[in-house]
């Protein structure tokens, strides 16, 4: 059995709207499209002209700076768009579906060496998908990371039951990290009492017990092996993992998953067989109830971004939350009344004097910050929702001052904005963390690479 | 309500930038936000957020200050009943009400000269305007004697947030705490008016109020003020009119002291408010109290024979600041230590300062505001030790992997 972590430091947000634990049937989309964006780190260089015919597994664009790194179709068809904005930057690949999931003829994974490995999975279409710390980027294809780390839970507002959508698939979860086993160690992290997960194979498994963030890999890698300067580990969400498993064992490329649609207005709120690159409309249109103004978030509340019908699918999510805007309330004297509606982990509201309420009461959120940015004034609210052996605040401020010695000491390579959400989220002075997190990790990549 | 959000939302174009009225932006926003709470949303980031804010946390304090102040509105009437010896035949409310009249100058000054520094400067700035002040408005009249002149606390006033405070940045971005810059400056500039023997009791009636002569044997000096001068190394503290003073007298407040220090029940109230809703550390709060308690005891065990270090420990806690230091200006989020760790010891070292510079200064009976500043100024660098103990395991975790 594996080792418990407790993690003591977190925080339970519940909204309504949790997704029913049912498949509800996706709409077949006709067009699949990728935004290069959300490969952050990666200079687009398009493959295929657009009219030229692709099939599932064609290269249809690589990065500029290591071509080994390919995001391939998910589909065949023919490549019917590359829409750009301003210099050019592209905004988005689009590929018309015909529906007939002609694939390309892919060598199986040769794990004889890391190198034949990653050449495998770089031909396959699987590196993107993995993700690089330092620096929260897409891995360079030339590194060999010193260890793989999957968390296969999430407790995030809203966030999808793991173990209902991989279930099924647990065969090729454990091919894949097979496959990734021979590259570097795999380390996953399961929540305690976990039946499913913990009896992982060729991999390390971490049982952790606590509150949000602790399912974050981040949290993880922290408690289990903290990263090093100089080191690189890589993470890989479990579903992503799925996709490489999949190929291991029926040497098929199936870049389907499943996406959970919920929130306090989403309609329908269940969850969704989607192909990777699907359009955010094949889930939500016409799940989002009527006469309020929404926000579509592709992710969690917490960490994800806000999107719209009309885009198309971070590849990495596998959850689209809905909540009001809420920009037409004006809620009198905010200050001074009790508003005992309103979540809050501070003292002078209801909900934070019983931690009961916050636990198992659903909440109603907007997304209204509720007050205004201001400085740094209370001191050790980080600290109680950053399970990490860092101290938040002070990495904060060297960002914000631009010392770089100061944020390598601090201890930034450890980090990526997702785990200053939490923080974000509880800031009585409304700083911004995750853009600031952000910002700090490419100026130090920036300054290092 | 709703016609309320009309109204502002039709002035809201006047004051935005563009508008007429432009130069007024913070003021009018300062206003709105205070009416209703911002309906902006976020940008980027969580898309939800706690509830909480800066202004409902300042408010808290503010509220947690109330008892003290109302009590010390109350003392101020005592006291000055006491020395023209008509306690006997005046009631509560003439009382309250001579304080009330006394003390109520003092937080318009202190409140108009401050906020209007305030405003200017958001409104300087472009920024929304800070609460900050809302509680440091409220803690400069509590802290001063009650005779201090209303002119010299207003230039006592823009001196600390002028000093201490916008010129680092504002609210958030201060060194020091601004209410007891304040108090520094008032203490240093004009000692006159701040210690001594006539300034912690108002012998004058106020319009028509009070009116009467002191009485024979008054004496305007508080307790600390008594022990800290005694020449014989046990000393009887006495009120103003001679009487024997008890400790029980001090835990209620019935002393001469500045108007909101002198009640421990009424404090304590606050100190619960601020415990409960935890916007005060409690490791700052009691690790203060620990550290003075410690420091007295170990005088009065082995200080040297002198009255001062020979009050008993508790009556240390009890008379003065220390109380009021320990529970409104030491946990300070913005001045104190930031580190968990850090407020242990943050803590710890004022209880310890204040309790030595009383004993061992006879020129300044009172420690409290000289231990805190100084612990202020220390903060930055208790933090950055517990901060580099950190910093040297990571180090040492990268050596240990590079062997």
């Amino acid at each position: 059995m594996a080792d418990v972590i407790k993690i003591k430091k977190g925080i339970d947000i519940r909204l309504a709207g949790e997704a029913a634990k049912v498949y509800a049937p996706a709409s077949q989309a006709k067009l699949i499209g990728f935004n290069p964006d959300h490969f952050h780190g990666m200079v687009p260089k398009p493959a295929v002209k657009v009219g030229e015919p692709v099939k599932i597994g064609t290269v249809l664009f690589y990065d500029k700076n290591n071509p080994d790194l390919k995001v391939v179709s998910p589909v065949s068809g023919t490549l019917q768009a590359v829409n750009r904005g301003e210099r050019r930057k592209i905004l988005s690949i689009v590929v018309e579906n015909d529906f007939k999931a002609t694939q390309e003829t892919v060598a199986a994974i040769d794990t004889s060496s890391a190198d034949a490995l990653k050449a495998s999975l770089s031909n396959a279409g699987f590196l993107p998908f993995f993700k690089q710390r330092p620096y929260d980027v897409v891995v360079n294809p030339s590194d060999t990371p010193r260890a793989i780390f999957v968390s296969t839970f999430d407790k995030a507002p809203l966030a999808p039951d793991m173990e209902f959508i991989l279930k099924d698939e647990m065969s090729d979860f454990q091919a894949g990290i097979d496959v990734l086993s021979k590259l570097a160690p795999v380390y996953v992290g399961i929540e305690a009492g976990s039946k499913l997960f913990s009896h992982i194979k060729n991999a390390t498994v971490t049982a952790f017990s606590g509150s949000y963030p602790m399912s974050n890999v981040g949290v993880q890698i922290n408690h289990i092996a903290p990263i090093n300067k100089g080191e690189t580990v890589w993470t890989i969400t479990p579903q992503e993992l799925v996709f490489v498993g999949r190929f291991a064992n029926k040497g098929k490329l199936d870049f389907t998953k499943t996406v959970a649609f919920a929130g306090p207005f989403a309609a329908n709120a269940a969850y969704y067989k989607v192909t990777v690159g699907t359009p955010v409309s094949a889930i939500c249109a016409a799940n989002i109830s009527n006469g309020v103004k929404a926000r579509v978030i592709a992710g969690n509340v917490l960490s994800g971004e806000k999107t719209d019908c009309d885009s198309y699918l971070n590849p990495f999510v596998s959850l689209v939350s809905v909540i009001a805007e809420g920009d037409e309330t004006h809620e009198m004297l905010g200050w001074i009344m009790p508003r005992f509606d309103k979540y809050s982990v501070s003292g002078s509201f209801l909900s934070g004097l019983v931690p009961w309420l916050r636990k198992h009461k659903t909440f109603d959120f907007d997304t209204r910050i509720l007050g205004g940015a201001r400085h740094s004034i209370m001191s050790g609210e980080y600290d109680k929702v950053f399970p990490m052996d860092i101290y938040p605040e002070f990495l904060i401020k060297a960002i914000i001052a631009g010392d770089i010695d100061k944020m390598e000491a601090l201890g930034i390579y450890e980090v990526v904005p997702e785990d200053f959400a939490a923080a974000e989220f509880v800031c009585s002075s409304k700083m911004e963390l995750q853009k600031i997190v952000r910002e700090g990790l490419d100026a130090m990549r920036k300054e290092m690479c | 309500m709703n016609a309320l959000r009309k109204l502002l939302d039709k002035m809201k174009p006047t004051f935005s930038e563009g508008g007429k009225l432009s130069m007024f932006r913070s003021v009018f926003d300062g206003f709105e936000t205070f009416l209703f709470v911002p309906n902006e949303t976020s940008k980027s980031g969580v898309h939800i957020h706690d509830a909480n804010d800066s202004k409902r946390v300042m408010i808290m304090v503010v509220i947690a200050l109330i008892p003290a102040l109302l009590f010390g509105m109350y003392n101020v009437g005592y006291q000055h009943y006491l020395a023209i010896g008509q306690l006997a035949e005046t009631g509560f409310w003439p009382i309250f009400w001579y304080g009330f009249l006394a003390v109520l100058p003092k937080i318009i000054v202190s409140y108009l000269v401050g906020l209007g520094i305030e405003f200017t400067v958001a409104q300087w700035k472009g920024e929304e305007i800070h609460e900050g002040f809302l509680v440091s408005g409220m803690l400069i009249p509590m802290i001063v004697p009650v005779e201090c002149p209303l002119w010299i606390l207003a230039i006592a006033t823009a001196f600390a947030v002028i000093f201490a405070k916008e010129i680092f940045g504002g609210t958030g971005m201060n060194i020091v705490n601004v209410a007891l810059i304040t108090r520094a400056f008032l203490f240093f500039a004009y000692p006159s008016k701040m210690s001594g023997d006539n300034v912690w009791i108002r012998t004058d009636g106020i319009l028509g109020l009070g009116e009467g002569q002191v009485v024979d044997g008054f004496t305007g000096a508080t307790p600390l003020g008594q022990v800290g001068s005694a020449v014989e190394s046990n000393v009887q503290i006495t009120d103003i009119a001679g009487q024997a003073s008890s400790t029980l007298d001090a835990v209620i407040g019935l002393i001469p002291g500045s108007i909101g220090e002198t009640s421990v029940i009424a404090i304590a109230l606050g100190a619960i408010l601020l415990l409960v809703t935890r916007i005060a550390s409690w490791k700052t709060m009691f690790s203060v109290f620990a550290g003075g308690a410690l420091t007295a005891f170990l005088f009065n065990v082995a200080g040297p024979d002198t009255a001062v270090a020979n009050l008993p420990w508790y009556e240390h806690l009890i008379y003065g600041g220390f109380c009021f230091g320990a529970v409104f200006m030491a946990t300070d989020p913005v001045t104190s230590a930031r580190t968990e760790t850090g407020k242990w010891i943050y803590g710890f070292l004022i209880g310890f300062m204040a309790i030595t510079i009383r004993v061992l200064n006879p020129g300044y009976p009172e420690g409290m505001m000289l231990a805190i500043l100084l612990l202020n100024l220390m903060a930055p660098l208790i933090d950055y030790c517990v901060v580099q103990v950190n910093i040297s395991k990571r180090a040492k975790r990268l050596k240990s992997i590079n062997k």
